[in-house]
């Protein structure tokens, strides 16, 4: 102790007690994991690795962007937009005249005619313009277990509806801004007959909501089949005309499980949007289903959308495999598989060119 | 001539009591007239004004302990009532009741955790984007997983307490032996210990089994030194060897407020007898028994308890190092600044662009989206600032809370690893490496400067001896002897003074753990122990040496008067003793710049020059010296020690004059030499610390000569090396200022010539302390001469090695903390053994100890502790490079995960009418920090090993790849964010336009806004988790399984969320979303696309770069280097 070399000025207030990971007079154990030689596959990412890769994506890549820009482009789609906002347009006046305490709707026609044959099913959509379902605002004012049938929610809504959730102390029901915004235009499609006539064509509106939607997130409130009396004491939405349990004739379709009001209350991502309105199902293999001519389109105009300058379109496409009418994907593949391609002879030229100068650098040393 | 199997009676120890009489007596005179004159002061109001100054200041300093709790006889002194704490020690921070709120409070008080809170209460205030769960969940659960810890571990403290508050302590009590728990035990209380047992507090040694009144401790658990020691038992009190003499003691002890140096006590003890003066005797250090430490080969001792519980030297010393931050930390810090700024400005950016969007009504509310009234009353600033809120919270997910919780457990976790490595495990000493801190294993990989001690660290401080010098004639031990006659006086002496001047002790039976001197002679077991491995090897070599001229047993008995210690600054240890003869001889040995200049006769000058010769053969060297005392003489220096000893204060201050004024006027005897091995392989390692691109300073309280030759073996030095020289014999030719401007003149003019490469010419700089001291002294304000110290730092710049000889350790500590300030602010590593490093492992970066010979101080106080110098290559090159790495790509990863994250949420908000429209839904919030990101990463930080350990080993070039933070420049950073951001618009533009006024399903249905988010969120993880795969270059089962098990968790928890209408929520916009989403075709194709697509720009920019410019760790994973072939 007493030659032990110690400064007193090193040791004040410096001493601390050591911390975990000691274990004293014990040999580690010698195991794979605690000595981190596990045994382990080691991929480096060379250029002589990686090109024959970005030769495979581009390889893969082009051939599915081909099939899918093919496909796309031999979708029909067809659209027409019938605001009315210009004076000529045959909605203007319904555009113009329109308020919410019409009883009677305004109508109007829309003449078109299409010069090719839509030869499968046709799905016919709706598409609003700028208008902001996304909104947070608007997208949480609803109550999904209104939705889903339960009596205590029906009775009183979720304060996320408001300023929807009542009219004058009475729930509404389907609550929420997005059920009081519902679009109601009521869309028909005749078809001109060359020699005139107008036929009707039949729209489904079988199918056109999610089949979960519809059967499980979606239910009337209590097991009772009259719909009048489950929806007994709740009000309706402000915005609507009728209430919710006459959305439509068949029990199978009304209430909450009516489909367009499911397609609806699924809020779109952008303010651009197209929902599902009706099906027109291919009656047989021999007549397309919507064969080149004219055809008249008749809208009741009920859904303002000029206040906020927002658009309102009729869209009729045939659908694929790969759905609409989108040369996005088709393009996006091409590009990034050329792109691929590409990268991969210019890594090719730049791993040949260096490859040799550094092999040659390397010998000398 | 004397013989060694006689040593043991002329030990020091015994002869030490002798030593305390001697000057006690003196003392005692001293004091009682002190006394006396104290107690007729009454009569002087001089003096009275006087005690009373001096006694307000004992209460403030001092504290009296009143032995045995007896007040002393009255008159003699004033009751002094002091209240000390009870013998509980403390160490767990909480009790079962203060522990929520204290935990909170502390977890609180850390920024981020903070931050964190801020933003879930704003979610609890405001109308939210997202639910108050996202960030209160994570939250939660970091909050609830450190409580843990810190409540398992306090636990265990409190555990540890209790065993230690409840074992048995004896106290004598009326003359008898009462046995009760040690928390009850109080100041003044009379304690004894048994043998093996530990001290329960500070006692002061009243009087021991043994009858010189010494005992032996060992103080293994407090410094690490294993080795026994002697405390010495007043002489006055020694005599009480029974219960009831002990309990009659009536005594009290002045001594100062407890102080946490282990090695520093003062205090004096006042004993009444009746019917005589009180006798006053001064304590120190040597009868002061801490807690903690063992009673060995003692039966029994008496102590009485003077500091209590948490008032113990030991407790003293359980508060903690300051903390010291990693570099890494500290980017982390300034990254997370920047991300900060990032979003407030982004939320400022949303707010402004929302509010000039809504200027239109139509916008703000049209007829389709009220407000509510009370929305609708609040005043727009109001609004605004709520906006902002809201945007900060929705953005808020770019500072990623769960980044803290996983660089913690990667550090924690990570650093086992250290301590499970086998190669650096010592079979001898039977430990591997000791991580005290967790917190700067990436440190380890940042290293620039390595300062190394030199005795014990680069050399083995396994002493032998090899020679020694009398007045020139060599002496070598197993050598033959031609003809030397050792009959000369000094010889005599010199063996005398060797075999008497030091504190070896002799130790039998037992085996020691720490040190073993094995001594075969005759008996089977008997080992010298001494603090200082010289002594040992000197005393061990004498023996060797003089049983080999086969000496006639003459014994000689000396009586051992004064020690006047070894100590650092001096350099030197003398002994005063009698010999039988009555001749009173001062022996002194030491370094030999403290002893020559103090020598007025012998053969100095061929003494000198052995001296020399064996320094630059790298051998230690003393030097050996007496001085015959007159009895005057004699007399003086009692006087001056004992006055010194006695002192309450500045008592060091005045020994060290004492000792000054004795140690003079000496006969130079001769010199030793003592080889001290080079450590195995410590040449190999500086040479790869050297090639690391690390400048390896070599810092030696070791004279020039010897610190060189030392140098040159390790290769620290090679021979072509150019040796600068800054040494105080050049700055006597030449002044200090033309010294240094020559020397930076030669190194610039190199650089200058030669241009960039450096490497053409390798400098070595020398440099001893007194120089040091004259440079960094604060000039004097005229210009010029002012900044020595920008020089000195230039010109060590380029020196690629330092050797600084004749350091004082603060001085050690001085250099560390000049390069540490200079303007590169470089990493520092300093590495030693012994106390003396203690103070620049504490300034460095990193400090790492070596759990050497002088004790385990250097251990204790660093960092890491290594069992020798050669793990330092592993330690560095492989972990500190590996736990670099690792760790920079953790946070580099996180923030890249986090921008792709959050940012397709800023973008979305221009297409929902800024309206804070969350893109992802709650649990994907929630969820995608804490388990479906989490883990690879975690793993990745773990395991990942982009190299071979076997070529960061042999080729530490690679170690300068990782240097000066090159993962974490702002560079890289930028690189990172960019990446991310593209990856981000890659995701939301590559969703947009696949959702862009069309369908994509088979039957026609129209998707929503769920499932746009949900369809990025997947594309997000996906390629967030294939990115680490592109990085992980070792894929062990358990990175696959992490891996491909995070993204399995998410398809299954995604199908699992969607799956079922969840009774405890209040919406189901999830519900079939993910399924759906599957159910389409190109929503799978788009997934493909866009996953691909963000992953390319990382992979074109790794090959290009591999193959353009790779850098010397991409070169090594293709292979070995074509040179090494």
């Amino acid at each position: 102790m007493m030659a032990s070399s110690y400064n007193a000025k090193e040791e004040d207030g410096h001493v601390a007690v050591p911390v975990g990971g000691t274990i004293k007079n014990k040999k580690p154990d010698n195991t794979a994991f605690k000595q981190q030689r596990l045994p382990a596959w080691q991929p480096i990412l060379t250029a002589g690795t990686v090109l024959p890769a970005f030769f495979v994506i581009g390889l893969i890549f082009i051939p599915i962007g081909i099939g899918l820009y093919v496909t796309s482009n031999n979708i029909r789609e067809f659209e027409i937009d019938y605001t009315g906002t210009d004076i000529d347009d045959p909605c203007f006046n319904c555009s113009q005249s329109f308020s919410w305490n019409n009883t009677r709707p305004c109508t109007c026609a829309l003449d078109f005619s299409l010069d090719h044959p839509f030869e499968s099913n046709v799905f016919m959509y709706y598409g609003l313009s700028n208008f902001y379902q996304n909104h947070r605002r608007y997208v949480k004012s609803r109550d999904d277990s209104q939705l889903n049938g339960d009596i205590n929610s029906l009775k009183n809504p979720s304060k996320e509806c408001e300023p929807y959730a009542r009219n004058e102390k009475a729930p509404i029901a389907p609550c929420g801004a997005i059920a009081n915004s519902m679009f109601n235009d009521t869309l028909d499609l005749y078809y001109v007959h060359p020699n005139g006539t107008r036929i009707q064509i039949p729209l489904s509106k079988k199918d056109i909501a999610w089949w979960t939607d519809k059967h499980v997130k979606f239910r009337n409130p209590g097991n009772n089949p009259n719909l009048t009396a489950a929806f007994q004491g709740t009000s309706k939405p402000i915005n609507w005309r009728r209430p919710v349990y006459e959305l439509d004739t068949d029990e199978e379709n009304n209430g909450f499980i009516n489909e367009d009001f499911i397609v609806w209350m699924r809020t779109a991502a952008l303010p651009t949007f197209r929902k599902l309105y009706r099906i027109i199902q291919k009656k047989n293999n021999m007549t397309p289903t919507l064969p080149r001519g004219n055809y008249t389109l008749e809208v009741s105009y009920n859904y303002p959308v000029r206040s906020f300058e927002g658009r309102k379109r009729v869209i009729l496409s045939t659908i694929s495999w790969m759905g609409g009418k989108n040369p996005f994907l088709g393009i996006a593949y091409i590009t990034v598989g050329s792109v691929c391609f590409f990268l991969g002879v210019v890594l090719l030229i730049i791993h040949h060119k260096y490859g040799s100068r550094n092999n040659s650098a390397d010998i000398p040393n | 001539m004397f013989c060694f199997s006689e040593r043991s009676r002329a030990r020091p120890a015994q002869g030490l009591p002798s030593v305390l009489c001697e000057s006690d007596r003196f003392l005692h005179g001293l004091l009682h007239s002190w006394r006396r004159a104290k107690t007729q002061s009454g009569l002087c109001s001089a003096s009275l004004l006087f005690e009373a100054a001096s006694t307000s200041v004992f209460q403030r300093t001092l504290r009296t302990v009143y032995i045995g709790h007896k007040e002393p006889p009255p008159g003699a002194e004033a009751y002094i009532l002091q209240r000390y704490p009870d013998n509980r020690i403390v160490s767990s921070k909480y009790t079962l009741w203060n522990f929520i709120p204290k935990n909170l409070f502390e977890q609180f008080r850390r920024i981020a955790n903070f931050y964190f809170l801020l933003i879930f209460l704003v979610q609890l205030i405001i109308d939210t984007p997202t639910s108050p769960v996202t960030s209160g969940l994570p939250l939660f659960f970091v909050i609830t997983v450190t409580a843990i810890k810190q409540g398992y571990e306090d636990w265990l403290r409190h555990k540890a307490d209790c065993s230690i508050n409840e074992c048995p302590v004896d106290v004598i009590q009326q003359g008898a032996v009462v046995r009760t728990e040690s928390h009850k035990l109080r100041v003044g209380d009379i304690v004894m210990v048994r043998e093996d047992d530990t001290f329960p507090c500070d006692l002061i040694l009243l009087s021991s089994s043994r009858d010189d009144g010494t005992c032996y401790v060992t103080t293994a658990s407090l410094d690490g030194e294993s080795s026994h020691k002697t405390y010495y038992a007043v002489p006055d009190t020694m005599a009480f060897v029974t219960e009831q003499e002990v309990d009659s003691l009536h005594a009290t002890i002045e001594c100062e407020q407890p102080q946490p140096d282990l090695y520093k006590f003062v205090g004096r003890i006042n004993i009444y007898k009746e019917q005589e003066e009180p006798i006053a005797r001064p304590l120190g250090a040597e009868n002061l028994l801490l807690r903690g430490a063992t009673l060995k080969n003692t039966e029994h001792i008496y102590g009485v308890a003077i500091y209590t519980g948490m008032d113990t030297k030991m407790a003293l010393n359980y508060q903690s190092k300051s903390q010291k931050r990693s570099a890494v930390e500290k980017s982390m810090n300034a990254f997370l600044i920047v991300y900060l700024c990032m979003l407030i400005g982004k939320a400022l950016i949303n707010t402004v662009l929302k509010y000039s969007w809504q200027w239109s009504s139509d916008h703000d509310e049209p007829w389709y989206n009220q407000r509510t009234e009370i929305d609708r009353e609040r005043h727009v600033v109001i609004r605004a600032f709520t906006d902002f809120l809201a945007f900060m919270v929705l953005f808020n997910y770019i500072i990623p809370v769960s980044m803290y919780v996983t660089v913690e457990m990667q550090k924690f976790l990570g650093s086992y690893f250290i301590a499970w490595d086998t190669d650096m495990y010592d079979e001898d000493l039977g430990q591997g490496a000791q991580v005290n801190t967790s917190d700067l294993n990436e440190e380890l990989g940042q290293v620039e400067y390595v300062f190394t001690d030199k005795t014990g660290t680069l050399t083995e401080n396994c002493m032998e001896f090899i020679e020694c010098c009398v007045d020139g004639h060599i002496y070598i031990p197993h050598a033959i002897c031609n003809g030397q006659i050792l009959s000369a006086d000094h010889e005599d002496l010199f063996f005398r003074a060797l075999c008497l001047c030091h504190t070896v002790q002799v130790k039998e039976e037992e085996t020691v753990d720490g040190i073993k001197m094995g001594l075969h002679q005759g008996k089977p077991t008997s080992f010298y122990i001494s603090s200082s491995p010289d002594e040992v090897a000197l005393v061990e070599g004498m023996k060797r040496y003089l049983l080999w001229l086969n000496f006639l047993c003459v014994s000689f008995r000396f009586e051992l008067l004064h020690v006047l210690n070894f100590d650092s600054v001096r350099r030197r240890m003398s002994v005063i003793v009698r010999s039988s003869a009555g001749e009173n001889l001062l022996f002194c040995k030491g370094a030999d710049s403290s002893i020559l200049p103090r020598v007025v006769s012998g053969k100095v000058e061929q003494v000198r020059a052995r001296v020399e010769q064996n320094a630059v053969e790298g051998l230690r060297t003393l030097c050996v010296a007496y001085r015959s005392l007159s009895p005057a003489d004699y007399e003086e220096a009692c006087h001056r020690l004992s006055a010194a000893k006695l002192a309450l204060q500045d008592r060091d201050q005045r020994l060290m004059q004492a000792y000054d004024f004795i140690e003079r006027d000496f006969t130079l005897l001769g010199a030793t030499a003592v080889e001290d091995r080079l450590q195995e392989k410590a040449a190999d390692t500086i040479e790869s610390l050297h090639k690391a691109g690390m400048k390896v300073w070599v810092l030696t309280g070791d004279k020039m000569e010897t610190a060189v030759a030392t140098c040159y073996a390790s290769k620290l030095f090679r021979r072509s090396t150019q040796i600068l020289e800054l040494t105080k014999k050049r700055t006597e030719e030449q002044s200090l200022h033309e010294v240094l401007f020559d020397l930076s003149r030669t190194v610039l003019r190199e650089r200058s010539v030669l241009g960039l490469s450096v490497d053409c010419q390798d400098y070595g700089l020398i440099i001893d302390g007194a120089t040091l001291s004259a440079v960094l002294k604060p000039g004097p304000e005229s210009s010029g001469s002012g900044n020595y110290r920008e020089i000195f730092l230039e010109i060590c710049r380029n020196c690629s090695a330092v050797l600084c000889c004749r350091m004082a350790p603060l001085q050690k500590a001085q250099i560390v903390k000049l390069i540490k300030a200079s303007k590169e602010h470089p990493i520092t590593l300093a590495i030693g053994d012994g106390a003396n490093d203690v103070s620049m492992i504490l300034e460095a970066h990193v400090g790492i100890g070596i759990m050497g010979k002088e004790g385990r101080q250097a251990a204790r106080n660093s960092d890491y502790a290594i069992p020798k110098f050669k793990h330092l290559k592993k330690m560095l090159l492989v972990h500190g490079h590996f736990y670099y790495i690792r760790i920079a790509e953790l946070v580099q990863y996180f923030f890249y995960k986090n921008v792709c994250f959050i940012f397709p949420q800023f973008l979305y908000q221009f297409y929902c009418g800024f309206s804070q429209q969350p893109l992802y839904d709650t649990a994907y919030l929630t969820l995608y920090n804490i388990s479906f990101t989490s883990l690879p990463i975690l793993i990745y930080s773990l395991i990942e090993k982009h190299v071979s350990v076997e070529t960061l080993k042999r080729d530490p070039s690679l170690y300068r790849d990782v240097a000066k933070n090159s993962l974490l420049c702002w560079p890289v950073f930028l690189y990172w964010t960019c990446l991310g951001l593209f990856d981000a618009c890659i995701f939301f533009f590559g969703a947009y336009f696949l959702f862009d006024n069309t369908t994509f399903t088979s039957n026609g249905q129209m998707f929503g806004n769920w499932t746009f988010g949900t369809l990025i969120f997947t594309v997000l993880v996906f390629t967030v988790t294939l990115k680490l795969a592109l990085d992980t270059h070792l894929w062990t089962w358990i990175n696959h399984f992490v891996i491909w098990g995070s993204l399995l968790f998410y398809v299954i928890f995604s199908l699992l969320w969607g799956g079922i209408i969840w009774p405890f929520l209040n919406y189901q916009r999830m519900y079939y979303v993910f399924m759906q989403m599957l159910s389409s075709g190109p929503a799978w194709l788009g997934i493909i696309l866009l996953i691909t697509l963000s992953l390319l720009p990382d992979v074109v920019k790794k090959v290009l770069c591999r193959t353009m410019c790779p850098t010397a760790t991409e070169r090594a994973q293709v292979g070995p280097l074509p040179d090494r072939i």
